[in-house]
């Protein structure tokens, strides 16, 4: 029996290539990446330009605000530079899903400074990524991951890798701006 | 204070324990009590939720005002606060403030269930970023940016651990070497397991009164609170901070010039007037090795980066100029987490009256805590003799 993909949480990122998933997408604006590329989505004040991630959907939260905005989904920058990095060497806690019956394999985990955005965003690395292969400042980039599966689901998320071949496509991650 | 350790039992008895021994202290009966304030403990049921009359009922009732609250880790802050703006407010002489806990073994976790709403949840369930994560991240972090070294964070731990054994309430109470935390396992890159403190149980509190109902009942000179910082951060908040997945964003709105962390010492201290070079000693949230390092920066004690010579220099070891955690910290005693604010200030108030033993600092006149709470808790007290 084929199993869904389904985002971890609804509406943080654009489906990914794999496709397959419903109602469990982007609750709006139809995925909100128009080169088609895999990103996460926060939302952006119309009246103060502010961007959260997560998306913060009731109310802008700039006290400085004029007031009057509509939060509109935005994608964010696909490249970023880590903040700072670690790993989980001890298995988490639940919700944090893993199985108990299975040796614990460490994680990365990093935190990535969006330029555009002027914020940094926690991610798991990309499985095969370890903290040895980092550095404070390396260029990294967004891609698709999952998180764990189960009968019928396969659970997708975000997962930053370090950024590969060639160049930051000039103006590829500009959607950021203001 | 209930000594801290693994005990086994209810946080109501390590609360209880804690009062009478408060109340003992200040020369009272639990009647002469106007008002009791209790800080609430998350992992406990519903007794936990209610911790002001839960403390108040094994007391036994007597009719006084209560009032529970809870704010993570600055829970106990929160308390005092409480309980000295009743104070200063008319509306009681005397307050009782308890905090207490039974902490589970291992990683603190959120409350069970699916709650997609509740991001301290969605850390957990979407990234395994556990606390000792973000320990971990701001520790790399000092290394990249001030050179700070995997052995800078395990003096602090040898420190930590040497005021601990002096100290007969800290759970931990045997000295520690470098050569030990190196060879304690890594739990997340770069802090081992020395680097980072326990879950305890434990249990603390505090009689406050008015100056005047203090000096009526034979107190000329009592320690004396000065100040309690209770801020919330800035907007944008731009240092990644627990339960975070990411931080607010400075595009369109500038930062703070100082940090958040920097603010909650800033405002304890345009509170009491005074500054970092009056202080002759600090209790702070050494929840890390590192994050102790990054509190001498943020109470003013050295300029940013230049914690971890501070530390090197002595300054901040019991004999140094101004010495920090000399109730061992939060390495010697584990987190009891709506205890441990108020067992900051239980230190403060023996060192400020000249009863802390081996582990005294000498004249001191003017201590500070710190600590910070999930969601934008920020504390401290100033308290000074
Ligand atoms: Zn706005």
């Amino acid at each position: 029996m084929a199993r869904t993909r389904r985002p971890v949480v609804a509406g943080w990122f654009t489906d990914d290539a794999g496709g397959g998933t419903d109602a469990g997408g982007a609750t709006d604006a139809g995925g909100g990446s128009p080169d088609g590329g895999f990103r996460l989505l926060g939302t952006r004040c119309s009246a103060c330009a502010a961007v959260f991630f997560p998306r913060e959907d009731d109310a802008c939260r700039n006290p400085g605000c004029p007031g009057g905005g509509e939060l509109t989904e935005t994608p964010l920058s696909r490249r970023g530079r880590i903040w700072s990095f670690t790993d989980g060497r001890y298995r988490p806690p639940a919700p944090y899903v893993s199985d108990p019956d299975a040796p614990w394999e460490p994680y990365t985990l990093v935190a990535v400074e969006l330029a555009a955005e002027a914020m940094v965003v926690l991610g798991q690395a990309a499985p095969g990524v370890r903290t040895a292969d980092l550095a404070i400042g390396d260029e990294m980039e967004l891609v698709p991951g999952v998180l764990n599966e189960d009968d019928e689901h396969i659970w997708t998320t975000w997962h930053w890798r370090p950024a590969t071949g060639g160049a930051a496509r000039p103006g590829a991650d500009g959607e950021g701006n203001a | 204070m209930h000594p801290w350790g693994k005990w086994g039992r209810s946080f109501v008895g390590y609360g209880t324990h804690a009062a009478r021994a408060a109340l003992a202290d200040a020369g009272l009966e639990w009647r002469d009590v106007g008002s009791v304030v209790g800080a609430n403990t998350m992992r406990c049921g519903y007794p936990g939720y209610v911790a002001g009359a839960t403390f108040a009922q094994a007391l036994g009732w007597q009719g006084a005002r209560v009032t529970s609250v809870y704010a993570a880790c600055a829970s106990g802050a929160q308390a005092v606060n409480t309980a000295r703006s009743q104070i200063l407010g008319g509306l009681a002489d005397v307050v009782l403030v308890v905090g207490a806990d039974s902490a589970p073994k291992g990683f603190f976790a959120p409350a069970g269930g699916e709650r997609p709403d509740d991001p301290d949840w969605l850390r957990f369930r979407v990234l395994g970023a556990t606390n000792p994560a973000y320990f971990a991240l701001y520790a790399r972090r000092r290394m990249a940016l001030y050179g700070d070294t995997p052995e800078d964070f395990a003096q602090v731990k040898v420190k930590n651990a040497a005021a601990g054994a002096l100290n007969p309430l800290a759970r931990y109470r045997t000295p520690v070497s470098a050569a030990e935390v190196a060879a304690s396992a890594v739990v997340a890159d770069p802090l081992r397991l020395l680097d980072i403190c326990a879950t305890s149980d434990g249990g603390a509190a505090l009689v406050l009164s008015s100056m005047e109902f203090a000096r009526r009942h034979g107190h000329p000179d009592p320690v004396r609170i000065r100040a309690v910082s209770t801020v919330t951060p800035t907007y944008p908040k731009a240092v990644l901070d627990l339960p975070d997945i990411a931080t607010d964003s400075a595009a369109v709105v500038s930062p703070a010039p100082h940090s958040f962390r920097a603010s909650i010492a800033r405002a304890a201290y345009e509170e009491a007037g005074i500054g970092p070079e009056d202080l002759s000693l600090a209790e702070v949230y050494d929840l890390s090795t590192a994050l102790e390092l990054e509190w001498y920066e943020d109470i003013g004690l050295c300029a940013a980066g230049e914690g971890a010579k501070l530390l090197r220099d002595g300054v901040t070891s019991l004999g140094g100029r101004v010495p920090v955690n000399t109730s061992g910290g939060l390495a010697s005693f584990g987190e009891a987490v709506p205890a441990q604010a108020l067992a900051q200030v239980c230190e403060l108030t023996w060192q400020l009256r000249g009863t802390a033993g081996d582990r005294q600092v000498p004249g001191a006149r003017t201590g500070i805590t710190a600590n910070q709470g999930l969601f934008g808790h920020g504390s401290a007290v100033v308290a000074v003799r």
